[in-house]
C-alpha cells in the first residue's frame, strides 16, 4: 500500500502545479503592470489545465493511500477535484470584467483564488485529522481576505470579520472533536480511528462528546442552520465575484470533508450523527426556504437558498448509504453548475454598471436583455427543482436515497420545503417576465461571457434530459471511493 | 414514417415547432410567425391522426409501444404506449391546440387597441401553447413514472409564462397561485412513485400495477395521488386556484386550461391512482364520491351568482369535472364510460364557451355580464353559437354535454338513489346558470354603447365554433365514436379493478 517517495510524489502532482502558480502568479504580478492582467489571468487558467490533466490521468479506478497514509487519490477525489477546477475556471472567466470595472482585479486575487483551490484539494484528498484541518484552514484564510478584497468598503470589510471571527470559532470547535477523538483513539488517521472505534471499547460519552464538536464544525462550515448566521451576511458584504467563488469551490471541501471523516472514519457512529444530520437537514430547509421569501436582496437571497440546498445535502448524508452519498456528489455538480451561473448572470449584468443588488433590479429584464432573462429563468427553475432541469434529479436522486434508507416522512417535509422554496425562485421570474421596467435601459452583455453563460446554461437543460451519464459517474465514484 | 415511432412524433413535432418558434420574435415578422404557427399546428394535429386511425380496438392492451434506455442507474426507461383511455385525450389535445393558434390569429381581433401584446409576440405565445401541447401528449402516453412526471411539471412552466405575461391585471397572484397549487400536489406524487420504486426496483408502469402492497401503504400512496390529481381536476376543496387561473389567462390559456389540463387529472386517476392503490380507491370510494357531489352541487350553485363570466364557465367547469370523477369511481363500466365522455365532452364544451367570451372580450374589454344585454341585435351569428354550446354546457340532449352526464347519473342510479339524485340536481342549476347567463348578455334590447359598438364574428371564428358545435353534435348524436375506442379499455380496466392487491 505504501509506493515509493517518487509514485507518492506524482499522486500529489496537481497540488503542486497550483501551489507553484498561486506563488509564482503573485510573484510575477510585481513585474508586469499589465492592467488588464492578461497574463495572470491566463497563467491561472493555465494552471487549472494542467492539474485537471494530472488529475484526469490518476483516473477514476485507483485508490492509493500516500505519506503513511495522510494524503488518499481515490475516485472521490478524483471527481470533487475535476469539479472543483472547473468550477474555479468559471469563476475566474466570469469575474474578469467586473473585477476589472471597480479596479479589483489584481495578482493577489487570482493567488488567493488559487489558495482557495489548493486548500480545497487537500481537504479533499486528505484521509488524516489534521491534513483537514490544515486545508480548511488554508481555505478559510485565503477566503477571509478575498472578503475584504476590496478594503475601502465598510460593508466587505464588516463581512470579512464576522466571517473571520466566527469560521475560527468553528474552526476551533472542529479541532477541540478531533483532539477528543485522538485522545480516545490515539490516532489522527482516518482509517485507524475507524478500526479503532470498532475494536477497542471506548467511553461513549466522551465519543458522541467530540462528534458533537465534528459535526458542528461541518455543519458551520456548509453553512448549515443552525450555524447559518455567518452565511447571509458574507453573501451580502463580499464582493459578487468573491461571493460565487464561497458558494461554489469550498463546498466540494465541505463534501469531501463529510464524506471521509463520517462514511470512512466514524462510520460506527452513524447511528448518532444520522440524528444530528436529520435535525438540522430539516431545520436548514425550514429556515433557508422561508427566510428567502422576506428577502429584498438577490445576494441574501441566494444565501438563505444555499442554506436550504445544503438542507438537501445533509439530508443525503443523513441516510448514510453508498447511494447516499453518490446522491450527493450528484447534488453538488448540479448545485456548482446552478449557483454559478446565476452568480455569473448577476456579476455580467453588474459588470460594466451598477451592481445588481435588489430583487427589483430585475424587473422588465425580459425587455432590457431577453437572452439573459431566458438564462436566469432556466437557472431558477433548476434551483426550484422543476424538470426537465438539472435541478430536478439532483432532488430526485437525493429523495431516492433518503426513501430507500426508509425515511418517508422527512423526504415528505424536503418536498413540501421544495414547494416553499419554489415561490421565491418563481417571483424573480416574475419580476423578470411579467412586471415592467422603471427604466428601459437595454442592457449589454459582453458576447464572450455571454456564450460562457449560454454553455454553462445549456448544459443545465442538457444534463436535465440526459442526466444518465453524470449519474452513472457519481454513482461508480461513490461505489468505488466507498468500497473498503 | 415508422409505424413504431407516432407517439414520439406526436409528442416532439409540437415540441420542435414550439422551440421554433420561441425564436421567431427576433428571427422574422409576425406575419410570418403567424403563417408558421398555423402550419406547425396542422402539422403537430396530423401527426397524431395515425394513432388513431392505426389503433386497435378489439385489445386492451397497450399499443404503438416505444422503449429505450433512458437513465439507466435509476431503470427508468422512455416507454410511450397508448390504450383506449389515452387515444382520444391525445386527438382532443392537438386539435385543441390548433383550435387556440387558429383563434390568436391577428384578424380574429378587430380592435387591437386593447394590450397588443399577444399580437407583438405571436410567435413566442403559439409557440409556448405547442410545447404545451407536446408535453401533454406525452403526459397521456408515458408508460414510465418518472417520464410521466418530468412532462407533467414541465407543463406547467409555459402555462405559468402564459398566464403571467398575457393575462389580466391580477395575473402575477393567478399564475403563482396556479403553479404552486398545482407542484404541490405532483411533489407528494415523486415521493410515492419513489416509494413504488424501492418496492418494485423500476419505474415502469406494469411494474407498479402488480406490486401487492398493505392497505395501509396503498392508502399513503393513493392519497398522495390523490392531492395531484385532486388539484389538478380540480375537486372541491382544492379547486379554489382554478377560478383564480382561469379569469387572468388569455383566451388561449383558458381554453387549454380547460379542455386539456383538467382532463389530466381525470386521466391520471384511471391510469395511476386506481389501478395502483386498487384497494384504497374502492375503500375510499364514498369519500371520492361525496367530494364529487359537493363539487357539482356546490359548485353549481357557486356558478350561478357568479358576475364575471369566465368565472361563470370556469366554475361550471369545476361542477362538470365532479361528474368525471364520480363517474371513474362509481367503479362500474356504465360510470367509467360516462365519466370519459363526460370528460371529452367538457373538453369541447368548455373550449367553445371560453372562445366565446374571448371574443366578446376582444372587442369590449369587459367580461361583466351586467355591462352586457341584447347582444344578439348586433351579433346574431355570433349568438346562435354561444346558445348553443350554453345550451350543450346544461346538459341538452343530443349534444355531448348530456351524453356523460346522463351515462353518471344513470350508473349511480344503479348504485345508490340519491347519489343519483343529488347529482342530477346538476342538470336543473347548470341550466339555470348557463340560460340566466344567456338572457342576460345575449337577449333584449341593446343596453348601452359598448354593445352598439360590436360587430358579428367573420369567418375565421365562424369555421372553429362551427367544427366545435359539429363535435359537440356528433359526440352527443352517436357516442359510440367515444366510447368503441374505450370500450376494451374500460372493461379491462373495472376488471382488474375486481382483484385486491393488498397482500395476505
Amino acid at each position: 500500500m505504501n509506493p515509493d517517495l517518487n509514485s507518492q510524489l506524482i499522486l500529489l502532482l496537481p497540488e503542486m502545479i497550483i501551489a507553484f502558480f498561486a506563488m509564482f502568479v503573485l510573484v510575477l504580478d510585481l513585474y508586469f503592470k499589465d492592467k488588464e492582467k492578461n497574463l495572470v489571468y491566463g497563467l491561472s487558467q493555465l494552471a487549472l489545465l494542467f492539474a485537471a490533466i494530472s488529475t484526469a490521468i490518476q483516473g477514476f479506478e485507483i485508490k492509493v493511500l500516500a505519506f503513511n497514509g495522510m494524503f488518499i487519490s481515490d475516485s472521490i477525489s478524483t471527481y470533487l477535484k475535476l469539479l472543483a477546477y472547473i468550477s474555479m475556471s468559471l469563476v475566474f472567466t466570469y469575474s474578469r470584467t467586473y473585477l476589472k470595472a471597480r479596479l479589483l482585479l489584481k495578482g493577489e486575487y487570482f493567488s488567493l483564488s488559487l489558495f482557495v483551490l489548493l486548500g480545497v484539494m487537500l481537504m479533499i484528498s486528505s484521509m488524516n485529522l489534521l491534513m483537514i484541518y490544515m486545508g480548511l484552514e488554508l481555505l478559510s484564510l485565503s477566503l477571509y481576505a478575498l472578503v475584504a478584497l476590496d478594503r475601502d468598503n465598510p460593508k466587505a470589510s464588516e463581512a470579512a470579520m464576522k466571517y473571520f471571527v466566527l469560521g475560527a470559532l468553528a474552526s476551533g470547535l472542529l479541532l477541540y472533536g478531533m483532539s477528543m477523538l485522538y485522545g480516545l483513539t490515539g490516532s489522527l488517521d482516518l482509517l485507524i480511528i475507524a478500526n479503532a472505534l470498532q475494536e477497542i471499547p471506548i467511553d461513549q460519552s466522551i465519543l458522541v462528546f467530540g462528534l458533537v464538536f465534528i459535526v458542528v464544525g461541518i455543519a458551520f462550515k456548509f453553512g448549515a442552520a443552525p450555524f447559518q448566521m455567518w452565511v447571509p451576511d458574507v453573501y451580502q458584504g463580499a464582493p459578487l465575484p468573491i461571493t460565487m467563488l464561497i458558494g461554489s469551490v469550498p463546498k466540494f471541501a465541505a463534501v469531501a470533508m463529510s464524506i471521509r471523516l463520517l462514511f470512512q472514519g466514524l462510520e460506527t457512529l452513524s447511528s448518532e450523527w444520522q440524528q444530528m444530520f436529520l435535525f438540522m437537514a430539516l431545520l436548514s430547509m425550514l429556515i433557508g426556504n422561508i427566510t428567502a421569501i422576506a428577502q429584498t436582496n438577490i445576494k441574501r437571497m441566494l444565501a438563505y437558498s444555499t442554506i436550504s440546498h445544503v438542507g438537501f445535502i445533509f439530508l443525503g448524508l443523513m441516510s448514510g448509504s453508498v447511494n447516499g452519498a453518490s446522491a450527493i456528489l450528484f447534488y453538488i455538480a448540479c448545485y456548482a453548475l446552478m449557483t454559478l451561473a446565476a452568480f455569473g448572470l448577476i456579476i455580467a449584468l453588474s459588470a460594466n454598471g451598477k451592481d445588481f443588488e435588489l430583487l427589483d433590479d430585475f424587473k422588465g429584464l425580459n425587455k432590457r436583455n431577453p437572452w439573459a432573462a431566458a438564462i436566469f429563468l432556466i437557472t431558477m427553475l433548476s434551483l426550484a427543482g422543476i424538470p426537465p432541469t438539472v435541478g430536478f434529479y439532483a432532488k430526485f436522486s437525493i429523495l431516492e436515497s433518503i426513501v430507500s434508507a426508509g425515511y418517508i416522512w422527512p423526504a415528505v417535509f424536503a418536498v413540501m420545503m421544495a414547494l416553499i422554496g419554489m415561490y421565491y425562485y418563481l417571483r424573480i421570474i416574475k419580476l423578470m417576465y411579467f412586471d415592467e421596467a422603471p427604466k428601459l435601459i437595454v442592457i449589454n452583455i459582453p458576447k464572450s461571457l455571454l456564450w460562457v453563460l449560454t454553455i454553462n446554461t445549456g448544459s443545465i437543460i442538457l444534463l436535465g434530459i440526459f442526466p444518465k451519464t453524470l449519474m452513472s459517474i457519481a454513482a461508480i465514484t461513490a461505489g468505488f471511493g466507498l468500497q473498503s | 414514417m415508422q409505424a413504431n415511432s407516432i407517439l414520439s412524433l406526436a409528442i416532439w413535432v409540437p415540441i420542435f415547432f414550439g422551440g421554433l418558434l420561441l425564436f421567431s420574435s427576433k428571427l422574422c415578422k409576425p406575419k410570418t410567425a403567424e403563417y408558421l404557427s398555423l402550419f406547425a399546428g396542422m402539422v403537430s394535429f396530423f401527426v397524431t391522426l395515425p394513432i388513431v386511425v392505426n389503433f386497435d380496438l378489439t385489445t386492451a392492451q397497450f399499443q404503438f409501444q416505444e422503449f429505450a434506455h433512458w437513465i439507466l442507474p435509476y431503470r427508468i426507461n422512455y416507454h410511450l404506449g397508448v390504450d383506449g383511455f389515452s387515444v382520444p385525450l391525445i386527438l382532443l389535445t392537438s386539435f385543441m391546440t390548433l383550435v387556440v393558434i387558429i383563434s390568436n390569429t391577428r384578424k380574429s381581433i378587430p380592435s387591437s387597441k386593447s394590450k397588443g401584446g399577444i399580437q407583438k409576440n405571436i410567435g413566442l405565445y403559439n409557440g409556448a401553447f405547442l410545447i404545451m401541447s407536446g408535453l401533454m401528449i406525452g403526459v397521456f402516453t408515458s408508460l414510465d413514472a418518472i417520464l410521466y412526471y418530468i412532462f407533467w411539471e414541465a407543463m406547467l412552466i409555459p402555462m405559468f409564462l402564459i398566464i403571467g405575461i398575457w393575462g389580466g391585471p391580477n395575473r402575477v397572484y393567478a399564475t403563482i397561485k396556479f403553479f404552486l397549487y398545482t407542484v404541490l400536489g405532483s411533489l407528494l406524487m415523486l415521493v410515492a412513485f419513489i416509494y413504488l420504486y424501492m418496492q418494485t426496483g423500476s419505474f415502469s408502469l406494469f411494474d407498479f400495477y402488480k406490486i401487492p402492497l398493505t392497505l395501509n401503504t396503498q392508502f399513503l400512496i393513493f392519497m398522495a395521488f390523490f392531492m395531484a390529481f385532486a388539484v389538478k381536476i380540480p375537486m372541491w376543496p382544492v379547486h379554489t386556484w382554478l377560478p383564480d387561473a382561469h379569469v387572468e389567462a388569455p383566451t388561449g390559456g383558458s381554453i387549454i386550461l380547460a379542455a386539456i389540463m383538467l382532463k389530466l387529472g381525470g386521466y391520471s386517476f384511471i391510469r395511476f391512482a386506481m389501478p395502483i392503490a386498487t384497494d384504497a380507491a374502492i375503500y375510499l370510494k364514498p369519500f371520492i364520491i361525496g367530494l364529487s357531489l359537493v363539487s357539482i352541487v356546490y359548485i353549481a350553485l357557486i356558478a350561478l351568482v357568479q358576475k364575471d363570466m369566465k368565472k361563470l364557465i370556469a366554475y361550471s367547469s369545476i361542477s362538470h369535472m365532479g361528474f368525471v370523477t364520480l363517474g371513474l369511481f362509481l367503479l362500474t363500466p356504465l360510470g367509467v364510460e360516462g365519466g370519459y365522455i363526460q370528460m371529452i365532452s367538457h373538453g369541447f364544451i368548455s373550449a367553445a364557451l371560453f372562445l366565446c367570451v374571448g371574443i366578446l372580450y376582444d372587442q369590449s374589454h369587459t367580461r361583466d355580464i351586467d355591462r352586457y344585454g341584447g347582444v344578439i341585435n348586433k351579433m346574431p351569428l355570433f349568438t346562435a353559437f354561444a346558445v348553443f354550446f350554453a345550451m350543450a354546457n346544461a346538459g341538452l340532449p343530443g349534444t355531448s354535454g348530456f351524453v356523460g352526464e346522463f351515462l353518471v347519473i344513470l350508473a349511480s342510479a344503479q348504485s345508490n338513489f340519491w347519489i343519483a339524485f343529488l347529482a342530477s340536481l346538476t342538470l336543473l342549476v347548470g341550466a339555470a346558470y348557463s340560460l340566466w347567463m344567456i338572457k342576460r348578455v345575449f337577449y333584449g334590447e341593446v343596453t348601452n354603447k359598448l354593445v352598439d359598438n360590436l360587430k358579428d364574428i367573420g369567418l375565421r371564428e365562424t369555421v372553429v365554433l362551427g367544427s366545435l358545435a359539429c363535435l359537440v353534435i356528433v359526440v352527443g348524436v352517436y357516442p359510440a365514436i367515444i366510447s368503441d375506442i374505450t370500450n376494451v379499455t374500460a372493461d379491462q380496466f373495472i376488471q382488474s379493478m375486481s382483484f385486491s392487491k393488498v397482500i395476505k
